[in-house]
C-alpha cells in the first residue's frame, strides 16, 4: 500500500506536470516559425511515388 | 525496364550457404512445432485444445512443405519496387472476413429476437453465447485487423518511399494473422475463452498474437528506418502508435497463468476491481487505438488521395494526433461507473472522456474541410461520398461516446442495448464504411485496373449500409432508452414495477428492425465483393472494348 500512496503522489505532481508540458509543448512545437514549409511539403508527400519507390537519391550511408 | 530492376536492386546478397543453414533451422523449428502439436492433440484437457492443436499441426505441416520446396531458390527482393502482392492478399482477406464477420452478426441479431435459431443438438456451439465472441472477433480482429495491416503496409511503402522492409517477413505477418483469426474461431464455437470482453483468445492464441504482432512492429518500423522522404507523413504515426499500443494492451491485459500446457484454461493474474480495470483499461484502448488510431491512420492517407487535394491542416492532424494519445489512454474508467472501483477513478475516466471530445472533432473538422474546394465531387464520387459519411459517423460517435460516459447518463443507458447501438454507429459507420472506401481506392491500383467496375454499385452498397446502419442505431436508441427506464421504474411503495423478462419482451420489434439494418449492412458488402470482383475479373475486357476509342 505505501508503494501504491508513494507511486499515486507521484503521478499526481510530478508526473502529471511533466505529460502536460509535453503536449502543450507539442502544439507550440507545431506552430514554431518556419514550420508552414515543412507541413506543406509532407502535407503533399503523398502524391509522390505512387507506382514506384521513386527517384529520391538514398541517403548517403547506403551508397 | 528489366535492367533498370536489377540496378536498383540494393538489398545485400545473402550467400547461398547461410540461406540454406536458415531454412533447415526453419524446418527443424517447424517439425518441432508439428511434433508437440501432434502430442497437444493426444494429450489435450479439452476440445478446443484439441482442435487447435490440431489446426496447428496442418499449418505447421503446409508451412514445412512450403519452404522445403523453396530451400534452393533464389530469393530476390527488388528494392525498386514495392511489394503489393501482400497487399493484394490483405484485400482479399478483409472482404472475406467482412463478409462472414457481418453474416454471424445478422444471425446473432435474430437469435436474439427469435430465440428458437439457436439451434440445439450441436453442443451449443451455434448459441448465442458462442457465436458473440465469433462475431466480434470476426468483424473487429479478422475484418479490421486484416484492413489495418494490408492499409498501413500500402501507405508506408508510399510514403516512406521504400518497400517493406524484411522481405516475406510481411507475408510471415499476413499468414499468422489468419492462422489466428481461424485459430480464435474454431475456439470459441467450442467453448474456448479466456471471458474477457474483446479478448476472449485464450492462452496459446494470445502468445501467437504476440509473435505476429511483434513481426509486424518490426516490418512497419523498418520501413520507416529505410524511408527515402525525409518527414515521416501524420498516417504513419497514427499507424505506428496502434501497433505499440495494442502491443502493451495485449501483454498486460493477458498476463495469465495456465493450468496446464495441454489445456486452453488459464488464471488471470489480477482479480477482482484490479482485474475489472485492467480489462477496461485494455477494451476501451483497444476502441481508441485499434479502431480510431489505426482507422485515423487511413483516413490521413486515402482521404485527401481520393479527393486530390492535401489534408486541410497538416498543424491540426499532429495536434489531434498527439491530444488523442495523450487522453484516450486514460478513458477506460467510464465502463465501471457505480462499480467497486473507486469514485475517483471513475470520475478520471468521465473527465478524460469528455476532453476527447475536442481532439476527436478536430480530427473530424480536418477530414471534412480536406474537401473544401472539392464538395462537388460527392455528387460525382460515391467513393468520397463514403468516406464522408464514414467521417460523418466518427464524429457521431465520439460525441456520443463523451455522453454516455458522464455518469447520470451512464446510470441510464449502461448494460442496456444502447451501449450496443453506439458501439455499432462507430464500427458500422466508422470502421465499416472507411475500410469499404479503401477497398475501393486499392482494389483497381493493386490490380492495375483503370477504374471500378461499376459506380452504381458502389451507390448501391453506400445507400444500403447507411440506411442499414440509421435503422441499427436508431432501433438501439429505442431499445436502450426505454429498456433503462423499464429497469429504473418503481412504484409508490418502492418496488420494482418490471420484470427483466418483461424488458425482453418489449424489445422484440427493435430487435427486429436491429437484424434487418444489420441484413441491409450485409448485403451492401455482398454487393461490395461482387463489384470488386468483377473489378479483377472483368476490367480487362472492358479496357479492350474501349481501346479504339480515340483520345480526343
Amino acid at each position: 500500500m505505501e508503494k501504491y500512496s508513494l507511486l499515486r503522489e507521484f503521478a499526481d505532481s510530478w508526473v502529471l506536470l511533466a505529460l502536460t508540458l509535453f503536449l502543450l509543448g507539442v502544439f507550440v512545437w507545431a506552430f514554431r516559425p518556419g514550420s508552414r514549409s515543412v507541413h506543406q511539403d509532407a502535407a503533399n508527400m503523398i502524391f509522390r511515388n505512387e507506382e514506384k519507390p521513386g527517384d529520391i537519391p538514398p541517403p548517403s550511408k547506403e551508397v | 525496364m528489366q535492367g533498370n530492376r536489377v540496378k536498383r536492386c540494393q538489398g545485400k546478397p545473402v550467400g547461398t550457404k547461410g540461406r540454406k543453414m536458415v531454412d533447415y533451422f526453419k524446418l527443424i523449428a517447424l517439425a518441432g512445432v508439428f511434433l508437440f502439436a501432434a502430442m497437444g492433440a493426444n494429450f489435450a484437457h479439452d476440445l478446443p485444445y484439441q482442435v487447435n492443436a490440431i489446426e496447428v499441426m496442418i499449418a505447421a505441416a503446409i508451412t514445412f512443405i512450403y519452404v522445403i520446396r523453396n530451400v534452393d531458390e533464389e530469393v530476390h527482393h527488388d528494392q525498386g519496387q514495392y511489394l503489393d502482392s501482400v497487399i493484394r492478399a490483405g484485400v482479399i482477406a478483409t472482404a472475406f472476413w467482412g463478409i462472414v464477420g457481418f453474416l454471424v452478426g445478422v444471425v446473432i441479431a435474430f437469435q436474439l429476437a427469435f430465440p428458437a435459431l439457436n439451434i440445439d443438438n450441436v453442443g451449443g456451439m451455434l448459441n448465442f453465447g458462442r457465436l458473440r465472441q465469433l462475431h466480434t472477433s470476426a468483424v473487429i480482429f479478422a475484418f479490421g485487423g486484416n484492413a489495418l495491416i494490408m492499409s498501413s503496409f500500402y501507405v508506408v511503402q508510399r510514403t516512406c518511399a521504400a518497400r517493406l522492409w524484411g522481405g516475406n517477413l510481411a507475408w510471415f505477418v499476413f499468414w499468422g494473422w489468419q492462422l489466428m483469426v481461424v485459430l480464435a474461431a474454431s475456439s470459441y464455437v467450442l467453448g474456448g475463452t479466456q471471458g474477457k470482453e474483446y479478448a476472449e483468445t485464450v492462452w496459446y492464441i494470445d502468445i501467437w498474437i504476440t509473435v505476429v504482432w511483434v513481426a509486424y512492429l518490426a516490418v512497419f518500423v523498418g520501413t520507416l528506418v529505410k524511408r527515402r522522404e525525409p518527414h515521416i507523413y501524420v498516417a504513419n504515426w497514427f499507424y505506428l502508435s496502434m501497433i505499440l499500443t495494442v502491443a502493451l494492451l495485449h501483454l498486460v491485459n493477458n498476463a495469465a497463468v495456465p493450468v496446464s500446457i495441454f489445456s486452453s484454461i488459464s488464471v488471470p493474474v489480477y482479480s477482482g476491481v484490479q482485474d475489472a480495470m485492467v480489462q477496461w483499461w485494455y477494451g476501451h484502448n483497444a476502441v481508441g487505438f485499434f479502431l480510431t488510431s489505426g482507422f485515423l491512420g487511413m483516413m490521413y492517407y486515402f482521404v485527401p488521395k481520393q479527393v486530390e487535394r492535401p489534408v486541410y491542416s497538416y498543424k491540426l492532424s499532429i495536434i489531434h494526433f498527439w491530444s488523442l494519445t495523450f487522453m484516450y489512454i486514460w478513458a477506460g474508467p467510464h465502463h465501471l461507473h457505480y462499480t467497486a472501483l473507486p469514485d475517483w477513478a471513475s470520475t478520471l475516466g468521465m473527465v478524460f472522456s469528455i476532453m476527447l471530445w475536442m481532439p476527436s472533432w478536430g480530427g473530424m473538422i480536418n477530414g471534412l474541410m480536406t474537401l473544401s474546394g472539392a464538395w462537388d465531387k460527392l455528387r460525382t464520387d460515391p467513393i468520397v461520398r463514403m468516406m464522408v459519411v464514414a467521417i460523418g459517423f466518427y464524429g457521431m460517435s465520439t460525441f456520443e461516446g463523451p455522453v454516455m460516459s458522464i455518469k447520470a447518463v451512464n446510470s441510464l443507458s449502461h448494460y442496456t442495448d444502447w451501449t450496443i447501438g453506439h458501439v455499432h454507429s462507430g464500427a458500422l459507420g466508422w470502421n465499416g464504411m472507411i475500410t469499404f472506401s479503401v477497398l475501393y481506392f486499392l482494389t483497381p491500383r493493386l490490380w492495375n485496373r483503370e477504374r471500378m467496375y461499376s459506380d452504381k454499385l458502389i451507390s448501391w452498397h453506400f445507400w444500403l449500409a447507411t440506411i442499414g446502419i440509421v435503422l441499427y442505431a436508431a432501433s438501439m436508441w429505442v431499445s436502450g432508452i426505454m429498456e433503462g427506464l423499464m429497469w429504473r421504474e418503481v412504484d409508490a411503495n418502492g418496488f420494482l414495477v418490471n420484470a427483466f423478462a418483461d424488458t425482453v419482451a418489449a424489445k422484440f420489434p427493435m430487435n427486429v428492425v436491429r437484424g434487418l439494418g444489420g441484413g441491409m449492412f450485409l448485403t451492401g458488402a455482398l454487393i461490395m465483393v461482387y463489384n470488386l470482383w468483377m473489378t479483377v475479373r472483368g476490367q480487362p475486357s472492358r479496357a479492350a472494348v474501349y481501346a479504339g476509342v480515340p483520345a480526343e
